[in-house]
Parts: C-alpha cells; structure tokens; sequence
C-alpha cells in the first residue's frame, strides 16, 4: 500500500515552524500583556482585586443633643430605619406585598403606585418607621426592599421649647431656631473608611481612613427648661383668658445676659409638624417687629435725663392733656395739669413724654435707641432675628420725634426690648444676649450714666406701685421696677381702633436686678386690654418663679400686696 | 549543604505559617474590636433614648401636674421660705 493510499501525506516543513512561531507569538504577547499589568498598568487588577475583599465603609455622625443649662434634653437623636425598594426586584405575588402595605400603614394601591416605575432603582417605601416595624418588615424577607439607617429627632419639652430649639429636616439638617443656627456644630461630619471584609462580611482589617468621621457636638443652651415651662404656661393661660392672638415672653439673665427663657404663643409640637400654620411657626419675640408704646418711655427719659437740662422732680406742663402738633393730637388717658419727670413715667403721660423729647435735639434721642440696640439685630446668630425699624434722625419730622418719644413710629422686637432694659438694670450697662450657656458674668457696653440708670429706674419702680400704671406687676418679697405698654396696632398704614399690643417689661429685684422680663401680647379682646391688666401678671407669675428658682434673695417685706380695685389703676393710652 | 537547605526550608515554612496564623488572630482581634465599637454605639444610642425617656417622664408640666393633682402639694409662700445662702452661718 502506498502512502496515500495510507491516508499519510508529508506535509511541508513550513508549516510545523509557522505553527511554532504562532504559537510563541501567541504565548509573548500574552506574556508582554501580563508584564504591562503587572508593572505599568497597575491599577487595573488591583482595582479588581480591592472589589473582591475591600469596600469603603460610611461612618455616620450622630447629631449633637441639645440641652438645657441644667443638663436635661431638649433634643435628641435616635435612630430609625427607613424602608427602600428596588421596584424591578419585588415580586409580584399578592400575599407579601399585602404584608408589607400593612406593615407600612400604606393600602395596597399605594405601595403598588410607588413600585408602579420598573425603571428606577431606588424609591423610598416609607422614611423614619420605629425598629419594631423595621424588624418586622426584616422578618418577612421580600425580595428588593431594604432598610437603611437614618436618624430622627426627637424634642421631649414638645411645644414648650418649639421655637427656640426648631428644627430639623428629614435629612437631619436643622431647619429652624438653634438647630439652625448651630447646624455646623450639631451636625458634625460624617467620615468613611476603607476596610477589608471577609467571606462573611465581617470586617477583618481596618485599611485606611479616608475621612474621619466627627460626632456633631452637644450643645448646651441659656434656656432653663423649668422657667421656659413656667412662662410657656403663664403665657398661654393670659392669651387664652383675654382671648388674645398671641403673646411673646422673653426672661434674661442681667448678670449673664443669658435668655433663661423665649416662648411664643401659639406654639407647635415639632415631633409632629403634619399640619402646622404660619402663625404657630412664628417666632414673635425674635423676629416679629411691634411698635412698643408706653415701654419705651423710660428711653425718651433717660436720654432727657442725660442731657443734664432735667431731673426726676423738673416739673412738666402737661395741661391740658392734649397737645396737637401739625393736625395730630396726641392724648394723655389721665390727664394732668402738671407732671414731674417721675410722674410721667409713673402715670404714663404721652404728652409729657412728647415734650421732653422735643425739647431735646432729634440725634440725642436716636443716638441713644441706636446704642440699646434699636434698628440693629441682636447678635444672636439667630435665624431671622429681626433688627427693627429706627429711621436716622435727620429725617424725623417734629411729629414722628413726638411719636416716638412713647414709642410711636418705631419698632423693634420684644427681644430688643428686653435687651435695651438691662441698661437700667446695670446702671447704665447693655449686656450683650446669648442663647448658649455662659454662666461667667458677662461684661457689657456703657451706654448711659450710673446715676441716670438708678433715676429711671427708681421711676419704674414708682410705676408698679399703686398710683402707677402696673401694680400688678408686683411680686410679694421683692421690689419691681418695670413699664407697661398699650399700643395701638399698625394695620394697612394706619393705626386700628380697637387692636391693641398690651406689653410688659420689668426688672426684679430693684435693689439689685437680676432678671429682665418682657411679656407682649397681641390683640387682646376681652375687655381690658391695658398692658397693666393683660401683660403685668404674667410678668409677675414668671418673675416671681424665675427669682424663686434662681435663689435670689429677697429685698421687700413679705407682706401680702394689696391690689388696688380694677377702675382705680391709672391707664395709659400707648 | 542539603540539610542546611532543608533546616531553612522548614524554618521558612514555619515562619510562614506563622504569619498566617497571627494574621489570622489580628483579623479576629479586629473584628472583636469592631464589635464592641458598635456596641459602644448602641449603648450611646440607648443613652440618648434613655435621656429622651427621662426629659418625657421628668417634664415640667407633668410633675406639676402630679405633684399639685395627686400629691396635693403646691409652692410655699414666700412668707414661709427662708433662703439659707452658701456661707449662711448660725
């Protein structure tokens, strides 16, 4: 048989050695390709190698507390789950869906609409749900819904402290009030880092930090929880017994110039913010503006006082309780033939405060409700904190110098207010505010002379007594000195006829002031709206709390205070 | 010369298996240690919760509540308080 026949052909040389080089031009290019990974294109296969094992963890940042200046919490963060879906991976069969609508409070047809867009790969099921339902919901296993850790916050004093502390959003970022204001020092930073994890996901080695994560830091305010309750309380009962729309309350620390406490009525409970109005949100002793009235008298008096021309006992013509300047009359409720510069105060005299403020030069006035604060934001860091309105004084018309004088044509926030009344309470001093707790007596800024600080407030101290405008103001054991205020409501460019702001802002004790407290309530309808009526109690009730809790030693006998009957009180107009 | 090399030999392999089993330890130490961390955070968290649940049940207005409804208790007069001062000496 013949090689052919054989089925054997000899093939040519070439061919084996084509095949040898091939094949070594296969084998070198591989080798050449695993040479270049290996030792110039590095990061590719490490890249690879890192995805097997190594994953970068977050490291979240709790958000700070915040507390009060005794310790307890006004705010607090815990954690919550919050329930996602993949909607292309949760099956379609009815009996687990319906477990989970029901365990998510939501009915079928919603859990369906939110799972309706296959396209997505993230919805959110149901933020912030309690562990118990997040358990639950682990527990029935369905295919593409995850849970993810978030925190909530939580505000255990509720309404009482809503609209100092704020709050905060559902991404944990402060919204209003402190949790606004220190969001950078609650928040803290949240950090990742990279770790190598084993078969079981169990971290194993710590590879690097990338950054580190930062705990936001707690927070201790000025507020003290038992007197922001006293006054919350004090507060909401006078605006629900005199039928009025609201009311502020402000007390300060003098010594400190700590805000021991800052409520608002009506309030709002921010652990549940489902239906809230504007008018709960308010702020009002912060970032409301109101013509104050009759409690800025003391200012026109005191700027009187240090231009040196009068003393408490000058004598002023106030006959006959009217005076009219340029078509507009302004009225005095008592009328009086003749006022001392303390009686004006004491009895509430708008014309008498109306000439001594026109018997002084207009920047004299302007120049020292600039220096108390007035038109200028106190330096709070507060969110909104209005600066109210104070026009420069080249621009007063004689009327408006007039107006002002009894706190007309100008407004300013209750916090102001209170602020601008520790001058007298410091003999002349304007400490400056602060929410945060800073127990160290506080410095503060001379604005107006010692003795002309005690003359004022000598005055003030004649207001609250009988014959004043505010004996009910008083407070059994300690001497008080304060102003009450009536003023006409501003409404569309004019004046409303029968709204009034009713205010109070007191110092106790007088001897030597410790507290400042300010109380504003808006448009009281039943029938007496007089700040001396509406606002003086409530400074009382809280002053008296405020004083007790501080342990501030008394400096009046302890005899019961005779409250005069209602019709005998002088009233004022402003 | 062939001993020696095997006595290396097995040294290096002892020391091999060495470093397997302490990296082994470290990685269990590691993840002891990241397993107290979390528990440190839970108890931090539980802390928080529990401060939460001692400003609710220590709320102002519900031991006034108690102590004037229940306990009948109300604020001294002033009449009646003495204030005793820090360095108060009889």
């Amino acid at each position: 048989m013949s090689r052919a026949a054989q089925g054997l052909v000899r093939l040519p040389a070439w061919r084996a050695r084509a095949l040898l080089a091939g094949l070594l031009g296969g084998f070198a290019a591989l080798v050449l390709r695993a040479g270049y990974l290996q030792a110039v294109d590095t990061g590719f296969l490490q890249e690879k190698g890192d995805a097997r094992y190594s994953r970068v963890l977050d490291v979240p940042a709790t958000r700070g507390r915040i507390l009060d200046r005794q310790g307890e919490a006004l705010a607090v963060s815990t954690p919550v789950k919050s329930i996602w879906a993949i909607p292309a991976d949760v099956g379609a069969a009815p009996a687990p869906r319906r477990k989970l609508a029901a365990l998510l409070g939501l009915s079928g047809a919603e859990l369906s609409r939110k799972l309706a867009d296959a396209s997505r790969d993230f919805v959110y099921l149901k933020r912030q749900v309690s562990p118990e339902t997040a358990a639950a919901i682990e527990r029935l296993k369905v295919p593409g819904v995850y849970e993810q850790q978030e925190f909530r916050r939580y505000y255990p004093a509720g309404e009482v402290t809503a609209h100092v502390i704020g709050f905060t959003g559902v991404d944990d970022s402060g919204q209003e009030g402190v949790e606004l204001a220190y969001q950078e020092l609650l928040a803290g930073r949240p950090g990742s880092r990279r770790v190598i994890k084993d078969r079981l996901g169990r971290v194993v080695e710590d590879v690097e930090s990338i950054r580190a994560a930062q705990d936001g830091r707690d927070l201790a305010l000025s507020i003290d929880s038992k007197m922001q309750s006293l006054a919350y309380s004090a507060l909401r009962d006078a605006v629900r017994l005199h039928k009025a729309k609201a009311g502020a309350l402000v007390a300060l620390d003098v010594r400190t110039g700590e805000i021991l406490a800052l409520v608002n009525v009506p309030s709002f409970n921010p652990n549940n913010r489902a239906r809230l109005t504007g008018a709960q949100l308010r702020n009002r002793a912060l970032t409301d503006l109101f013509e104050p009235g009759s409690t800025l008298k003391p200012f026109t008096i005191a700027a009187a006082l240090e231009t040196g021309r009068v003393t408490p006992r000058t004598p002023i013509a106030t006959a006959p309780g009217r005076m009219t300047l340029a078509r507009y009359t302004i009225r005095d409720v008592h009328p009086a033939a003749m006022l001392t510069v303390a009686q004006v105060i004491q009895k509430s005299s708008n014309v008498g405060a109306a000439k001594l403020a026109l018997a002084m030069p207009p920047e004299v006035m302007w120049d020292l409700f600039r220096r108390v604060g007035f038109g200028a934001a106190p330096e709070l860091g507060f969110p909104g904190a209005a600066a109210g309105k104070l026009r420069p004084w080249r621009t007063w018309r004689p009327i408006e110098q007039a107006t002002m004088a009894y706190g007309h044509g100008i407004s300013l926030s209750l916090v102001q207010l209170a602020h601008a009344y520790t001058v007298f309470a410091r003999d002349g001093e304007l400490v400056p505010l602060t929410l945060v707790k800073s127990p160290a007596e506080a410095s503060g800024e001379k604005v107006l002379s010692a003795e002309t600080a005690r003359e004022v407030r000598a005055m003030l101290e004649l207001a609250v007594q009988p014959g004043g405008t505010g004996p009910r103001a008083r407070i059994m054991g300690y001497r008080v000195a304060g102003k009450t205020g009536t003023a006409h409501k501003q409404e569309n460019g004019g004046y409303a006829a029968q709204k009034y702001i009713a205010s109070f802002v007191g110092l106790a004790p007088a001897s030597a002031p410790r507290v400042v407290v300010a109380v504003m309530i808006d448009e009281p309808s039943s029938d007496d709206y007089y700040g001396g009526a509406v606002a003086a109690p409530v400074f009382a009730q809280v002053a008296q709390g405020v004083l007790r809790m501080l342990g501030v030693p008394h400096d009046a006998p302890l005899e019961p205070l005779d409250m005069p009957p209602g019709a005998d009180e002088p009233k004022e107009s402003t | 010369m062939a001993k020696l090399n095997l006595l290396l030999l097995a040294v290096v392999v002892a020391c091999a298996l060495g470093l397997v089993t302490s990296q082994h330890e470290a990685r269990k130490l590691f993840s002891e240690l990241e397993r107290e961390h979390g528990r440190a955070r839970e108890l931090d968290v539980e802390f928080g919760r529990l401060q939460l649940e001692a400003s609710t049940w220590g709320l102002h207005s519900r031991v006034e509540k108690i102590a004037v409804g229940t306990l009948g208790l109300r604020v001294p007069e002033p009449r009646r308080t003495h204030l005793v001062t820090r360095d108060a000496r009889r």
